[in-house]
């Protein structure tokens, strides 16, 4: 090495970095790694392009460019009046909105079902957001007071406010107290059966595992059809259950065994030493799963619990093929009308619907994934 | 805690029954059993004072009453003048067709997006993505709404001319039109050639494989059960004088209105309520099923892909031979109860005129008013049908199982 | 542990639970509660109807509210459950609704094996069949090889197969579990006819997107009449059910109407004097006050009223009398007489 170090023409210095060719960098290298790397890639991505433009393009046309956005009534709507191929109609959603939201609860009353909102608002959002302290005084409030302000609220009777019957709710009210009462309620019961599924007593253990696998064998709307119309046969003569009772019976147990699945996960996933630990301190049972358990089973399943949340929510429109004007079921009898009936009516109707159940459905998963993450960093063994 | 701390300290061990873990134990399940027995009692009495108050008559004798009303669909033979329990085995094998095709349509398409979803390439992995996002997070009742009365509408009408793919199969609001095989006689002989194909070419495939793992020499399994299975019957055809002919749909453009169009009852029809409550279900369940599909190929450790790639194995077979045998241990329970969740769901075609077993089931309800025989029957029915799914995945899931050597 | 499960449920049952008390007083029961509650359809114009506001309308609401007003002297004093067709006999056993007013048909098998008394008619009904026009079909015979869409759990699905099996003509039936669901898919072109009750079919047809370009068959191929219904076992009940609907023909009949019920009061002809109540004691006989059917008429007004408001020619239904006029008007309602 020494010998050639006078040699002129070796250069001292270090030549610069060029800067790497355009094809490989940005945007074009981008597109070149991820895109256009080979024949059949190049193949693929114009066949998704393709897919992508012939399945968006029609539902962008039909959403936003060929939407009529004004109007009073069908006329607005038809092609004929327009002179134009006619999209979504949205001032019909516009007129049936309050509708879809409270159903026929009565309009001066409809204050009841805000503030019941609202509620439900300020006690879920800090829930969800980890960082927010006093969990366990929120979770109270938010298991136990907020639903008998809501029911007294919504059914009325107490407090000189006049009774709202079942049958007057509908809409998005319907949807989401069938949903949140049914993941509310079966929760509890879905923690005594995972616990039954997992007790040393054989009968206990028989008994929950029939019942498991029973609701989970059947259909929810074989539940549903049960729940309305074989229900009342059950019940001593002239005792009778509200309709939207009897239907939030059905999906609560139906639920629960479900939610009971999600807990054993959890339960199972807690090391023997956790249950060893506490019965080493002395701890009873109830004590060990209050104190020790639960906490950290329930941790974990938290994106479980979730996700049977979103699918009952999703399952609340099945409500409708027993007659209850559920959010869909409200959009499907708004069809009836004749002062907005048009071609493009019941599109236009399902695609609220949809835009709906999807954002709340979408958020529930996004949130869900989010806590899987959490957890993850604490929990990963 | 003071006081347990007594309790524990200050008692000698098996101080009382209270506090034996067994006798309490036997007390609850005791408690619990009298309990259940109790509600059960008292929901069978309350029924049966309920019916006999009413004047409801109750039993299975209804089974065998004549049904009156027709079904669009039946692969048995039914007409009106069949009986309900005919009617409701006409539902219950409605429901096992299109499950079962739901299943087959949903694991390809969950299969194929569940891949593309990990594709390398951008576009096919956001379009997976999409797909997954939007079906998954829309209720199955809306999306088969969807199918049915959007495509129902965008199809041309009965009486128009049909989208036609090769002049073979046809499409309309009637649903999909298709020639139908006719078996004349000696057709079984060729049935007979077929079914023996597939045995020869599974036996081939056994011993090739028993070879590869003796000697290390392979055997062309693939073109020869191809030849067999397809080949046997050929001949078998041919030699016995071409037996099985197609009926071909029949499109009459003349005469009375209501005649024209595609003749009821020549060629193969699939109605439009079975080709929307399929697209439906299998497009759902697929969005899950490829989740589940993606999950299980990424917990397949990053090195297997690698290995095989230094042992030359091209991309496509790393896939096939090394990935997804792997995936599929972790991939098949949640499966399982994906299809299953499709079975179920599949009782949702009572909403768009799907004659299927909740559909049939709700119509003899209405007609004889016996609710109880009629929801135990969709019960014991789904039950079943639950059951056997979980059982035959279950024993598919142990052999797919990990075999430690 | 499941054992907890039970009481959390009983008392979550006592909490909402209605007790409805025993068979034998339902008026005892109604007049106690201060409502009618009443099973109606879920929606059919005509019959019974909400508007976006949820306020029912429909000559089967009319006849609940007649029956509240003759009870309360309130047409108001009454809450309407909607049923499906198939929750609607076990809501009635159940003892969940009073009354059914649903265009439920009266047949044999619901009178006898169900445990139900129809109370009588309030609308003659037929099954009939809707085309578009444009098939250039006249008559129903001529349908052979059409595709019928209709609603499961119905008697027309019934009258429909022994029709088309009858006439031997060859039909595809797709049967749908609600009516908007029937009306969509028939809309779409999935059938060729709609069949329905006929009344069903100009109400529906309001609903369709060109409701010019459909026309309604002149064939009834079935006998519908369609009545309120009540639980077998209360003959008060039963006979309050009843009269409420003779009163209410009585009363067109006689010439009665909402109108002129106040100045009827004082007229000399005795059938009057009876119906309304100057003469005799016909109501508290019924447990009603002797009023009963000037609190109806009043409220609600006769038949024909009725009739009118809700179906008649000058409603978007624009339905004619037909059978459903009176008997001297050449139709068959005929309701027996007050004395």
């Amino acid at each position: 090495m020494t010998d050639m170090t006078d040699l002129s023409y070796v250069r001292t210095t270090e030549a610069e970095a060029k800067p790497a060719p355009v094809s490989t960098t940005g945007f074009i290298g981008w597109m070149r790694r991820n895109l256009f790397s080979s024949i059949p890639n190049t193949i693929l991505t114009l066949i998704g392009i393709w897919l992508a433009y012939s399945i968006f393009a029609p539902l962008i046309n039909f959403a936003f460019v060929h939407a009529v956005w004004t109007g009073d009534n069908r006329d607005a709507c038809l092609a004929q009046n327009v002179g134009r191929e006619v999209g979504a109609c949205w001032p019909y959603v516009e007129a049936y909105f309050p509708q879809f939201i409270y159903g026929r609860y009565p309009v001066e009353e409809r204050y009841r079902v805000d503030i019941v909102y609202l509620l439900f608002a300020l006690l879920i959002v800090p829930m969800l957001i980890p960082s927010v302290p006093a969990k366990r005084l929120n979770g109270l409030l938010l298991l136990v007071a907020f639903p008998i302000v809501a029911f007294f609220l919504l059914v009325g009777g107490v407090f000189g406010l006049p009774v709202v019957e079942t049958s007057q709710w509908g809409g998005l009210l319907v949807t989401l107290v069938i949903a949140v009462t049914g993941i509310t309620a079966s929760l509890p019961i879905g923690i005594l059966l995972a616990l039954g599924r997992r007790s040393d007593m054989p009968i206990v253990r028989l008994l929950s595992i029939i019942f498991i696998e029973f609701w989970r064998g059947v259909p929810l709307i074989t539940v549903l059809f049960m729940a309305s119309v074989m229900l009342p046969l059950f019940l001593p003569e002239g005792v009778t259950f509200d309709k939207l009772m009897r239907v939030l019976i059905g999906v609560t147990l139906f639920s629960s065994a479900y939610m009971a699945e999600v807990v054993r996960g959890g339960l199972q996933a807690i090391p023997k030493g956790q249950y060893e630990g506490a019965q080493a301190l002395g701890l009873r049972f109830w004590q060990m799963m209050r104190l020790i358990i639960l906490p950290q089973a329930l941790k974990l399943v938290i994106p479980g619990i979730v996700g049977t949340f979103i699918g009952l929510f999703k399952d609340t429109t099945l409500v409708l093929i027993v007659g209850m004007f559920d959010l869909l079921g409200q959009v499907q009898s708004s069809f009836t009308d004749p002062t907005w009936a048009s071609p493009s009516q019941s599109h236009t109707g399902y695609l609220f619907a949809a835009a709906i159940f999807w954002v709340f459905c979408f958020g529930m998963s996004r949130y869900s994934l989010f806590m899987e993450k959490k957890l993850h960093t604490g929990h990963k063994r | 805690m003071a006081v347990q701390e007594q309790d524990l300290v200050g008692k000698p061990p098996r101080a009382s029954l209270v506090n034996d873990p067994k006798v309490r134990g036997l007390f609850y399940q005791v408690v619990l059993v009298a309990a259940v027995v109790f509600l059960g009692w008292e929901i069978v009495h309350n029924t049966i004072v309920n019916l006999e108050k009413r004047n409801i008559s109750s039993g299975f004798d209804f089974l065998s009453i004549t049904a009156g009303f027709g079904i669009i669909q039946s692969v048995i033979d039914y007409s009106e003048t069949a009986s309900y329990g005919r009617a409701l085995m006409v539902g219950v094998y409605n429901t096992i067709i299109v499950a079962f095709v739901g299943i087959i349509l949903a694991t390809i398409i969950g299969f194929i997006v569940g891949v593309a979803r990990l594709s390398n390439n951008w576009v096919i992995s956001k379009l997976a993505y999409c797909y997954i996002e939007i079906v998954r997070n829309i209720p199955l009742l809306l999306q088969i709404f969807f199918w049915y009365f959007a495509a129902l509408r965008a199809v041309p009408d009965a009486r128009e001319e049909p989208l036609s793919l090769f002049g073979v199969v046809f499409l309309n609001i009637g649903g999909l039109w298709a020639p139908k095989p006719i078996f004349e006689s000696g057709s079984s002989i060729v049935v007979a050639a077929l079914i023996a194909g597939i045995v020869i070419a599974f036996i081939v495939k056994r011993w090739a494989h028993k070879r590869q793992m003796a000697t290390g020499e392979q055997f062309p399994v693939f073109w020869t059960a191809f030849g067999l299975i397809i080949g046997l019957p050929v001949i078998a055809y041919l030699v016995t004088g071409m037996p099985i002919s197609l009926e071909h749909p029949e499109f009459v453009n003349e005469g009375p209105i209501l005649r024209r169009g595609f003749q009821i009852g020549i060629g193969t029809n699939v109605i439009p309520e079975f080709i929307a409550l399929l697209l439906a279900l299998s497009v759902y369940t697929a969005s899950f099923i490829a989740e589940i599909v993606r999950a299980g190929i990424q917990a397949v450790s990053h090195g297997q892909t690698e290995a095989a790639h230094a042992l030359g194995i091209r991309h496509g077979p790393t896939l096939r031979l090394v990935i997804i045998p792997q995936a599929m241990r972790v991939i098949i329970p949640p499966l399982t109860s994906q299809y299953l969740n499709l079975t179920k769901n599949s009782s949702l075609a009572v909403a768009i005129a799907y004659p299927d077993l909740v559909s049939v089931g709700g119509t003899v309800l209405n007609q004889t008013g016996q609710a109880i025989e009629v929801i135990g029957i969709w019960m014991l029915v789904y039950l079943s049908l639950s059951l056997a799914t979980s059982a035959f995945m279950n024993w598919y899931n142990q052999r797919m199982a990990l075999v430690e050597r | 542990m499941k054992t907890k499960i039970l009481p959390i449920l009983l008392g979550a049952a006592m909490g909402v639970a209605a007790t409805t008390g025993a068979n034998a007083a339902k008026l005892d029961d109604v007049k106690a509660k201060g409502f009618v509650q009443c099973g109606v359809s879920q929606g059919l114009p005509g019959f019974s109807n909400p508007d976006s506001d949820g306020n029912w309308s429909g000559i089967d609401v009319d006849y609940c509210r007649a029956l509240a007003a003759a009870i309360f002297d309130d047409p108001q004093a009454v809450k309407f459950t909607p049923l499906s067709a198939k929750e609607r006999f076990t809501a009635l056993q159940s003892g969940e609704v009073d009354v059914l007013s649903r265009n439920t048909t009266w047949t044999a098998t619901r009178d006898t094996g169900l445990g139900l008394n129809f109370a009588g008619v309030n609308y003659y009904d037929g099954q009939g069949f809707m085309v578009r026009k444009s098939l250039g079909v006249t008559s129903a015979l001529e349908l052979s090889g059409a595709r019928v869409c209709t609603n499961t759990g119905t008697t027309t699905e019934l009258n429909v197969a022994d029709y088309f099996r009858a006439n031997n003509m060859p039909y595809e039936i797709v049967a749908f579990e609600k009516a908007d669901e029937v009306v969509q898919a028939y809309d779409a072109k999935r059938c060729d006819v709609y069949t329905t009750d006929a009344s069903g079919l100009y109400a529906q047809r309001l609903k369709l997107t060109n409701p010019g370009e459909h026309m309604v068959l002149p064939e009834i191929i079935s006998k519908e009449p369609l009545g309120p219904v009540v639980q077998q076992g209360d003959d008060q009940w039963f006979n309050i059910a009843k009269w409420t609907l003779f009163a209410m023909v009585n009363a067109e009949e006689l010439g009665v109407t909402s109108a002129n019920v106040e100045e009827m009061k004082g007229s000399d002809n005795p059938s009057i004097k009876r119906l309304l109540g100057t003469e005799g004691a016909y109501g508290e006989d019924m447990g009603l006050s002797n009023d009963w059917v000037v609190r109806i008429v009043k409220h609600v007004g006769n038949y024909g009223e009725t009739f009118d408001r809700n179906v008649g020619p000058d409603t978007p239904l624009g339905i004619s009398r037909g059978l459903n006029a009176l008997w001297s008007n050449g139709g068959i309602q005929y309701a027996p007489p007050v004395r």
